[in-house]
């Protein structure tokens, strides 16, 4: 017992084993085992239901699991309090004390750590100057912008000198401008500080952009966890492929005959960085993201040429989205937004096998 | 919408007065309304007013019999004979020992029902235990269980503890028949206040009674009240269980006003009675009237979220 009460392993911030939690007959979470680097930015991602929020409770002691073990900077602390696990957490709602001034809720968890006064002092004006709060400190939440109540969040989690920090989608209830401008805000915070950082999102735009590694979650399980990158160009599974990316991946269903991909395109396999050795038979599914597809001119020189009519034209600015069939699938292309293309207009398309995926149409994993 | 409204005004700007035309104030719907609000008011009114008036006249006046007329000469004889003189049996100082009996019955039910009740439906609320639901919902079928089954039990259970006849018994039996529905109000009122509030606290390394008294009390101003109205009213009210587990000395004010009031030696003194009953009403109404507000309010915010 004694020895696994301290992992070994150094420079790990924070250990998830054998993580099991349910609700009855409900497995919300199972066999979940993850470890965080001290430092790291690790961002928990998935839709709504898929268990990120109830292992970021699990994490800061709000929910207590049915199995396995959390360690925290090397201790056990499956069993221990929320106060007691050197962790700050900052929730959606804000979850403001009210009746407090924003002095009193930065201070709050000190008095109750009873921390001494001149410290307290110290510590809130440190946050307050590293998140601007110094103008709002006796003002009540009530009197704040929503962004200014998420600062506030976030200072009485800094306060607290706590190893890890929580985010349970901090920045949800924010309109997209604040949230923009506080991801910026949050990352260099990241920067500044050397916390280890677990953010729980459904935004993929966050966790692109703050993570150093995404845990994807569904069904309570891990999915894929890689640094963002890795996510979008090599999805380890469809569901990953689907849910990273906007618009998503194409996908063509089909089968490999020999080297070569048919369905309803023909694609030559030679060059495919395949996941564990080719394969020369069975059903697959073949992915290629809708900025990876090229038009006219560029498409005569891709390994794997089609025609397709264009049904609607989104000019979204920035570029512009066509929305078009390849066999009976549905399949998007994105340009530059300059396009002159207009919808009913036939073209010759084309893509690459070097930044397409291949996936198991059985078990719909990467191969 | 946009269109429309910059052309029209673009063409209304130098003409001067625009718009639709304001509609006339006293419509007939207006005068319905109003006439059937008065006709509602002066209804209810009413009985306030002939027991004001009556209060107000010495016993020949009110033998004349006009009930509704204000009193030609003011006398405030009734009221002070109400408080200090009436009689009840042996007894012939008034109201003022029932009023006192009542305060001290009140007031310690009052707050102790308030107090345990609210801890009670946070502990529902914020730490579920096993078996939690099951004992809310025993607590909440007492709140439908008949008093009258339960007036023998109590007798017997007051007279083993020795409480029978005593003011304390009482309070204990408030307390506890007020239970239910305090707790039932207040567990609403506290599923009703973000649940991130506690685990934030919880984070903050508050505990059971400081996330309640240092986050949760100072949220809940509301619903304190409500529960303050709603105990304060009854318990003052009540008649049954005072009655019943009281003696003559302990009796509360409603006991007594029933007494004078029905007590049939003598000439029947309408005056002394409207006054000792408008000196019971009062202090319920002065509660209701100071705190309105915060009594709608309460009970709205308890009443959404369940």
């Amino acid at each position: 017992m004694l020895d696994q009460t301290h992992t070994a392993l150094d420079g790990i911030s924070v250990s998830i084993r054998d993580l099991e939690l349910s609700f009855g007959a409900v497995k919300v979470l199972q066999d979940l085992n993850l470890d965080i680097a001290k430092g790291e930015f690790l961002v928990l991602l998935g839709a709504s239901g898929c268990g990120k929020s109830t292992l970021l409770n699990c994490i800061a002691g709000l929910l207590e699991p049915t199995g396995g073990q959390i360690f925290i900077e090397g201790k056990n602390v499956t069993w221990a309090e929320p106060s007691e696990r050197g962790i700050g957490m900052v929730f959606q709602s804000y979850a403001l004390y009210p009746q407090m001034s924003v002095k009193g809720n930065l201070s709050f968890g000190l008095k109750n750590a009873r921390v001494p006064k001149a410290e307290i002092e110290r510590r809130v004006a440190r946050a307050a100057e590293l998140l601007h709060l110094q103008p709002l400190l006796d003002r009540k939440p009530a009197a704040l912008s929503g962004g200014q109540r998420q600062r506030v969040a976030i200072g009485r989690a800094l306060v607290r000198d706590v190893d890890v920090f929580l985010f349970d989608e901090p920045l949800s209830n924010l309109d997209a401008k604040l949230r923009a401008e506080l991801r910026i805000e949050l990352k260099r915070l990241h920067q500044s500080l050397d916390n280890t950082m677990i953010y729980v999102t459904h935004d993929q735009v966050e966790a692109m952009t703050l993570a150093d590694r995404i845990a994807i979650m569904r069904g309570g399980v891990i999915q894929q966890l890689a640094q963002p990158l890795e996510i979008y160009n090599r999805p380890a599974n469809l569901y990953v492929a689907g849910f990273i990316g906007s618009p998503p991946m194409n996908f063509i269903p089909g089968t490999i005959a020999g080297s070569e991909f048919v369905g309803a395109v023909r694609m030559p396999l030679s060059g495919y960085d395949w996941e564990r050795g080719p394969h020369t038979s069975g059903n697959v599914v073949f992915g290629i993201r809708p900025e990876h597809v090229k038009i006219g001119d560029a498409a005569r020189h891709c390994a794997c040429q089609t025609t397709v009519t264009i049904e609607v034209v989104e000019p979204m600015g920035a570029d512009t989205l066509l929305w078009t069939r390849v066999g009976d699938d549905e399949f998007r292309i994105r340009l530059d937004g300059q396009t002159t293309i207009h919808e009913g207009q036939t073209l010759p398309i084309g893509f690459d096998i070097d930044c397409a995926s291949l996936f198991d149409a059985q078990t719909e994993n990467r191969i | 919408m946009v269109d429309i409204s910059q052309t029209y005004s673009a063409s209304r700007r130098l003409d001067g007065a625009a718009g639709a035309r304001p509609k006339r104030r006293i419509s007939a719907s207006r005068i319905m309304t109003y006439g059937i609000l008065c006709v509602i008011c002066f209804y209810y009114i009413l009985p306030l007013w002939v027991m004001m008036m009556t209060s107000l006249k010495g016993m020949p006046e009110v033998r004349m019999g006009n009930i509704f007329a204000p009193p030609v000469e003011i006398t405030f004889e009734p009221w002070v004979k109400a408080w200090s003189q009436a009689c009840t049996g042996l007894n012939c100082d008034g109201l003022s020992r029932g009023f006192w009996n009542s305060v001290k019955i009140t007031i310690p039910s009052v707050l102790i029902s308030i107090v345990v009740a609210s801890v009670n439906g946070y502990a529902l609320v914020n730490w579920k235990f096993k078996g939690s639901e099951i004992f809310f919902g025993i607590l909440l079928f007492g709140a439908f269980i008949p008093y009258q089954v339960m007036i023998y039990p109590i007798v017997i259970i007051l007279r083993e503890i020795g409480l029978m006849g005593d003011v304390w018994g009482l309070v204990l039996v408030h307390t506890i028949f007020g239970m239910p529905i305090l707790t039932l109000l207040f567990r609403n009122y506290f599923a009703s206040l973000p649940e991130e509030l506690f685990k934030a606290a919880r984070v903050d390394g508050a505990g059971f009674w400081g996330i309640f008294f240092q986050v949760l009390v100072p949220m809940s101003l509301p619903i304190f009240t409500v529960a303050m109205i709603l105990q304060v009213t009854g318990i003052w009210n009540d008649f049954l269980f005072g009655v019943i587990y009281t003696k003559p000395e302990a009796y509360p004010m409603t006991v007594q006003l029933n007494n004078i009031v029905n007590s049939v030696q003598g000439v029947k003194e309408y005056n002394v009675n409207m006054a000792a009953t408008l000196i019971t009403g009062l202090v319920p109404l002065t509660i209701y009237l100071l705190s309105g507000k915060l009594f709608v309010r309460g009970i709205a915010a308890g009443a959404v979220k369940g």
